[in-house]
């Protein structure tokens, strides 16, 4: 009944959306190459269906790589930062500025780096976007631990190293996954668009720029549909994660 | 032949403040013996906390001399001679309760199978003993509160620093929690130091009453509760439970305090 | 409790000990200035590999792959191309201004539809639960991904092909103005209304006395979010749109022509993260005068 409540009206209005947008092409009369109707793209995506499946993990591998690489290196950071306090209030300007500047633009540089193919290029420019919003949570995390618990944890003369493994590290778990959660999203279409200066042909961003540019609109449509699909699943995966690691946590006790 | 648990000579505390010092206590002399049961008791201000905070070695006192099991308050702290109650509980919301008791036995390195008994046994004594799996925020307030008192005996420690453990539950939880912390007591015979700003819970608990007032704190007088014991419910009904609170609020009125 | 260390959130964004941030600032600031040239030294001192190692260095440091910090700033005060007048600063500062137009008609627009939202939203729970979840959803739809279509689209409209691109930038920018006019404007506590309820206020006065009040710091936090969105987008939407004055052109043309001047194309980047921090340094300062020190919300 919660669930029907929940996911009946979001559900209606896709359904919805997409009854419209068929009708409203076919009766309009909208060019395919303008607006495909969504049977169309289904019918593409089909046909297209080795190609398209084959960029998406591609680029997928990319996001990956990148979102493994920037968390591990932010929450490396973030341990620094808890532990002094210039680094934590010296990295609060690039934070802002970081989460100012557009990180994409790096995309063309890391091509001359690693090469244009070369996934790594697009790694390093995701880790790049991913590595800011996982380094500040996870600091806040490590450091909104609460006087209180702190000072329960000298009564009982416990060392550093004990204060940051029973305390600090499960404190910030929460913070981490909530920064997870925006970077998961970030990665993959940080990777897409990265590949919009120029990547592998086999890389999806690639190829919904050249069939977009090649007004293939149905083949374009159906590498979104991918891409959706593949950032759904991994923001589902961290959903699963999360329910997995933190059941403790006020927003997920049932 | 008694030994002495807490001693304080001339015990001082200033704050630094931006503008002006503050001075929380000043010349603060008390031994409390090992077995006492003693509260410190007055209004808020008085330096009650600040004062436990010192015994506890959360706080530097800014002069005086302090012992604690016969050491510096430091030495007592990192030989896990006390256990300490706060106001709130303080359980970590990612342990569950038997988990949330074996904190402090972890941090000693104490190996899991004597960690898990130990942990057990005092749920049994704070009478949780179903509750072990669930997380803290499934207990009541007074469930929570009986939780952080079983960690803190857990250490088996000679003294028990409690302050204003019971100050957020409701009355009715406060009398019960009063009660279990009674039989505790009995069974465990450890020295406790109980903060509260409450009259009828200083007289019901304690063997003495170190009654103290505020600007600068400083003990105002001390009023030795002898109460049969052991302390039951028919206590609180008892002619001389009215007249231990009337001789500490005739204390307190002495000391200026209303 | 005077004694204790104060918890990191107090130190973060309150700026108390005014030193020490910009201390630690420089401080980043250098050693990353230090390791680019550290690592390009390295490189020249064991010719391209890792020390002790045959194994070449992940990325060439020669003056081609990473140019020296100096170049990179000296370049901007050369002719932007060989026998042109003007210099390579001045023809980034012009783009970026081209681009700056295009992202703050975005941002306006954005703004404007997302703080909307938001307030219809608050005020009608049926609207909110059929359409947040698709406002959320819309966000993991690689929006920035159908820039190229929505260019195209615009061409075939006869729309000016800038309109597209702040079009793909107000697409960006609502969703963080949304979420946080509906934060806000829910953050008075239920006292507080219950407040209003008491004096028998109408619906418009606690909306205006009592919520607007309430909801400004979180605007400006979204409004921040949402400048910063902008610029990415009207960049991203640069990319095919071909339209030859932005930074995005720039930002392709440089890396064409990477070969014959890598420091042109570290600046255009330079620029762009520049845009970025300016226009949201912009927000701050209307967000100082707006709302009084203690009501602002950290970063």
């Amino acid at each position: 009944m919660i669930r029907l409540r929940k996911w009946g009206p979001p559900t209606l209005v896709f359904l919805a959306v997409l009854a419209a947008w068929e009708a409203w092409v076919r009766v309009a009369g909208i060019q395919g190459f303008l607006l495909p109707p969504p049977s169309e793209v289904i019918t593409t995506l089909r046909q297209e269906w080795d190609v398209v499946w084959a960029a998406g993990f591609f680029t997928l591998r990319e996001a990956l790589g990148g979102l493994i690489g920037g968390t591990v290196l932010g929450v490396l950071a973030a341990f620094a930062a808890s532990r002094w306090v210039v680094i934590r209030e010296g990295v609060m300007p690039f934070y802002v500025a970081m989460g100012a500047a557009p990180i994409v633009a790096l995309a063309p540089i890391t091509n001359q780096w690693f090469g244009i193919t070369n996934p790594v290029s697009k790694m390093t420019v995701v880790a790049v976007m991913v590595f800011f919003p996982v380094m500040i949570n996870m600091t806040r995390g490590l450091g909104d631990v609460g006087a209180d618990k702190l000072e329960l944890l000298r009564s009982m003369a416990a060392p550093e190293g004990a204060t940051l493994r029973k305390v600090r590290m499960p404190n910030a778990l929460p913070y981490l996954f909530s920064a997870l959660k925006v970077a998961v999203v970030l990665s993959l279409i940080g990777a897409i668009v990265a590949e919009y200066f120029g990547g592998s042909r086999d890389a999806l961003g690639v190829y919904i720029s050249q069939q977009a540019g090649l007004t293939r609109m149905a083949e374009a449509w159906s590498g979104i549909v991918v891409a959706t699909v593949l950032g759904a699943a991994m923001q589902l995966l961290i959903v699963l994660a999360e329910r997995l690691l933190i059941p403790w946590h006020p927003s997920l006790r049932g | 032949m008694t030994t002495t648990m807490v001693g304080l000579h001339g015990v001082g505390k200033t704050f630094k403040g931006r503008n002006a010092d503050t001075t929380a206590l000043t010349a603060i002399d008390l031994v409390i013996e090992e077995g006492e049961f003693v509260s410190l008791l007055g209004p808020s201000g008085c330096g009650k906390s600040t004062l436990l905070r010192i015994i506890g070695d959360l706080t530097p006192p800014t002069s005086g001399e302090v012992t604690v099991n016969g050491k510096p308050p430091e030495q007592a702290r990192r030989d896990r001679d006390y256990g300490m109650v706060f106001q709130q509980a303080t359980l970590l919301d990612w342990r569950k309760v038997l988990k949330n008791i074996a904190l402090p036995l972890e941090v000693m390195n104490i190996p899991p199978a004597e960690r898990e008994r130990r942990a057990r046994e005092m749920l049994d004594l704070v009478e949780l003993g179903e509750f072990g799996e669930h997380y803290p925020w499934q207990l009541s307030g007074g469930m929570q509160q009986r939780v952080a008192i079983a960690r803190a005996l857990a250490l088996q420690p000679s003294l028990l620093l409690m302050d204003e453990p019971f100050g957020a539950l409701d009355e009715m939880t406060r009398e019960r929690m009063q009660m279990e912390l009674m039989r505790i007591w009995q069974r465990t015979h450890t020295t406790v130091v109980f903060v509260t700003h409450s009259i009828p819970e200083a007289v019901f608990l304690s063997t003495r009453v170190v009654v103290m007032s505020p600007r600068p704190g400083t003990v105002a007088g001390i009023v030795d509760i002898d109460l049969p014991q052991p302390r039951e419910f028919e206590t609180r009904e008892h002619p001389r439970f009215f007249e231990k609170l009337n001789e500490v609020r005739e204390t307190l009125r002495g000391a200026g305090v209303d | 409790m005077a004694m204790t260390a104060a918890p990191v959130s107090e130190v973060i964004g309150s700026g108390r000990p005014r030193l020490r941030p910009i201390l630690g600032f420089l401080i980043i600031l250098l050693s990353l200035v230090g390791l680019w040239e550290g690592y390009k030294l390295l490189s020249d001192a064991t010719g391209g590999t890792i020390p002790f190692t045959e194994t070449s260095l992940p990325v060439r440091a020669d003056d081609r792959s990473m140019p020296h910090v100096t170049q990179i700033i000296g370049s901007l005060f050369e002719p932007n191309r060989r026998g042109a007048e003007q210099s390579l600063g001045a023809f980034l500062l012009a783009a970026s201004w081209v681009t700056f137009k295009e992202a703050l008609v975005g941002f306006a627009a954005g703004g404007v539809i997302g703080f909307g939202l938001g307030l219809l939203f608050v005020r009608s729970s049926l609207a909110e639960r059929g359409l947040m979840p698709w406002v959320v959803a819309s966000q993991t739809v690689p929006l920035l991904a159908i820039a190229p279509m929505v260019v195209l689209w615009a061409g075939k409209a006869n729309m000016p092909l800038w309109v597209a691109v702040a079009a793909i930038a107000a697409f960006l920018s609502f969703f963080p103005v949304t979420i946080n006019t509906v934060r806000g404007l829910r953050s008075p506590s239920p006292t507080a209304t219950e407040l209003f309820r008491s004096y028998a206020s109408t619906p418009g006065q606690e909306f205006v006395k009592l919520r607007v009040p309430a909801a400004l710091p979180y605007l400006f936090t979204g409004l921040k979010v949402a400048a910063g969105a902008s610029v990415v987008g009207t960049i991203v939407g640069e990319l095919p749109s071909g339209l030859p004055d932005g930074l995005g052109r720039q930002l392709l043309t440089f890396a064409y022509y990477y070969l014959s001047g890598p420091e042109k194309l570290y600046a255009a980047v330079l620029f762009s993260a520049l845009l970025g921090i300016v226009f949201v340094s912009l927000i701050a300062l209307a967000e100082r005068l707006v709302i009084p020190r203690s009501r602002r919300r950290p970063a």
